[in-house]
């Protein structure tokens, strides 16, 4: 994966957690996803599509992702509620917004988040797209951004047979 | 003042519609996408709409072109995620009178949406 990718998502969940919750974020060094690496219990999902594709996770420990949310829409949201997958879905949706505004020469759209909420749950992307998780740290706990997008070559029109 | 809110979030809507009380707008409806918005704006007839670009059934853009298109002259804040110079271009030539990029402040909303009206007032 072409790694200009990664620094617009590095930024953009500093921005993301400063503006929205006023909490900032030490972010880790980037690293390929290793295939043992423990799951998540909350993942809010969006897929990109254009001249990249491929999907971002924003993925958190419940307790984390619950003050998060807190936070974020000003109650105190369990899990299980709707609207708390709807915040989540807005944080990945705002994280994902601001880093492809940065990526150079290159349009993109973004999907309708997603949101997976379950005690261990693992998300898998395509097996040909390295996966780099940014690992994230603030006053509320641990969490991750994974990044697994390519860019897409356009096919050579096929000759026509004679 | 009238305000409508059209985000497909429900977060984002109880936090603009925060802000809007702050700021002392409390007639408020709230729409789910673009195609909510297109049936329900006639009847409350807005004086400002804040608008999201991506969200299901119709998009933001896609509600702007017709809304206009009707001869609609309401004025309209993007408020989205869409940051790029080129989307902002194309929602300003598509009728948009304003853009907001997520995540805001509430001070950013709050001068966006005066900045508006003001415009708005002196056409």
């Amino acid at each position: 994966m072409n790694s200009s990718y990664i620094l617009p998502f590095v930024d953009s969940v500093s921005n993301v957690f400063e503006t929205m919750l006023q909490l900032p974020v030490q972010v880790g060094d980037p690293a390929i996803k290793p295939h043992d690496t423990p799951a998540a219990d909350v993942s809010g999902i969006i897929g990109l599509t254009g001249d990249v594709d491929g999907t971002v996770v924003l993925g958190f420990p419940t307790a984390t992702a619950e003050r998060a949310v807190a936070i974020f829409t000003g109650m105190e949201l369990q899990a299980d509620h709707e609207d708390f997958a709807d915040a989540v879905g807005e944080l990945v949706n705002m994280i994902s917004g601001g880093a492809k505004a940065k990526f150079t020469g290159k349009k993109a759209a973004i999907s309708c988040p997603s949101v997976v909420v379950g005690a261990g749950h693992a998300v898998f992307g395509r097996k040909d797209v390295a996966c780099i998780r940014i690992p994230c740290e603030c006053d509320l706990g641990e969490f991750y951004v994974d990044v697994a997008i390519r860019d897409v070559v356009e096919q050579a029109p096929a000759a026509e047979a004679a | 003042m009238k305000v409508m809110l059209v985000d497909d979030s429900k977060t984002m809507r109880n936090i603009q519609r925060g802000i809007l009380t702050q700021l002392g707008y409390t007639e408020i409806e709230e729409a789910v996408d673009g195609q909510d918005a297109l049936d329900k704006v006639d009847a409350f007839a807005p004086e400002l709409i804040l608008l999201d670009w991506n969200m299901p059934n119709k998009d933001g853009i896609t509600f702007v072109k017709e809304y206009r298109g009707a001869g609609k002259t309401t004025p309209i804040i993007m408020v989205t995620t869409e940051a790029e110079k080129s989307r902002v271009v194309e929602a300003i030539k598509a009728g948009v009178n304003n853009y907001v990029v997520k995540p805001f402040t509430p001070n950013v909303l709050g001068e966006r949406i005066q900045e508006t009206m003001s415009r708005a007032k002196a056409a």
